[in-house]
């Protein structure tokens, strides 16, 4: 039934904006995460979104090839490479030995502007999952 | 005298078999919105009407001149309305999803969606009404 996919591919896309979110809180709530090493300063994340198909459902039946598109996922969530800031802080606790600390490459901003993106495509895939179930409740009246 | 369905319902069913099926190619779209390289897709109504009218001469037939010549069933006439869409402001990351046209399309189609519904209803309603005979 092509209006039960609405369900999975919306949420779907639930899921993967959530999970977009999320990494948005964990880079900002460490945005000044410092560290005395390059090696151990946090670095910003970012999810990477792909579309799935279900090309299982296409061998049975021919007619569900249509919507094979079964909504996105996430293939994995890789950290920025942008440059670390290297801060002179020698009163810092974590100082290293010439004084220096690192702090993350979160950039701020960039994370502001990717939340209102994710909140706003969450948004749409609630509104989106509304709709199908108005649409589905409508055809269970079919006939009274 | 039996009561023809595909008859007595006409167009309607397969409309909002159509129409379900364009909400789920949609809300992929809208569910893609931020995958790289994701192209935005939709269905042709005007495909799909041409494809079911002319149902009876299927237009990938093979003929079958032998006993033993199989039957082939094309795939086409399913997916002959699925088509890719063409963006008007392209995104840098290959990704053709519009939000607004996309969401607009999607109203769209959920309004058309009660239209065929509505005018399904009222046959099921008329035949009942000719079952009672009132």
């Amino acid at each position: 039934m092509a209006l039960g996919n609405v369900f999975n591919i919306a949420g779907s896309g639930m899921s993967a904006q959530s999970v977009r979110i999320n990494t948005t809180a964990s880079n900002l709530a460490n945005a000044q995460t410092a560290s005395s090493s390059i090696d151990e300063t946090y670095r910003a994340r970012k999810p990477v979104f792909a579309a799935t198909y279900n090309k299982a459902m296409d061998l049975g039946a021919p007619q569900v090839n249509a919507d094979s598109e079964a909504g996105v996922r996430v293939m994995g969530i890789v950290e920025s490479d942008a440059p670390l800031q290297p801060r002179y802080e020698p009163h810092h606790p974590m100082a290293n030995e010439e004084g220096y600390v690192y702090y993350p490459n979160v950039n701020v901003v960039e994370e502001m502007t990717d939340m209102i993106s994710a909140s706003r495509s969450f948004q749409v895939n609630v509104e989106v999952m509304n709709n199908a179930k108005q649409m589905v409740q409508r055809v269970l009246t079919l006939g009274q | 005298m039996a009561i023809n369905f595909e008859n007595a319902l006409g167009i309607h069913e397969d409309a909002m078999r159509f129409r379900a099926k364009r909400a789920s190619i949609l809300a992929n779209n809208l569910a893609n919105v931020d995958t790289p390289n994701y192209k935005a897709r939709d269905m042709d109504f005007k495909t799909a009407l041409d494809n079911k009218m002319n149902a009876h001469g299927k237009p990938l037939e093979l003929a079958t001149t032998h006993n033993s010549h199989r039957e082939a069933k094309g795939l086409l006439e399913d997916d002959g309305g699925l088509l890719y869409r063409t963006p008007e402001q392209p995104a840098i990351d290959g990704n053709t999803v519009e939000e607004h046209v996309e969401h607009a399309k999607f109203m769209e189609n959920s309004l058309d969606f009660q239209t065929s519904f509505t005018l399904l209803n009222s046959k099921f309603k008329g035949l009942k009404t000719a079952l009672r005979g009132e």
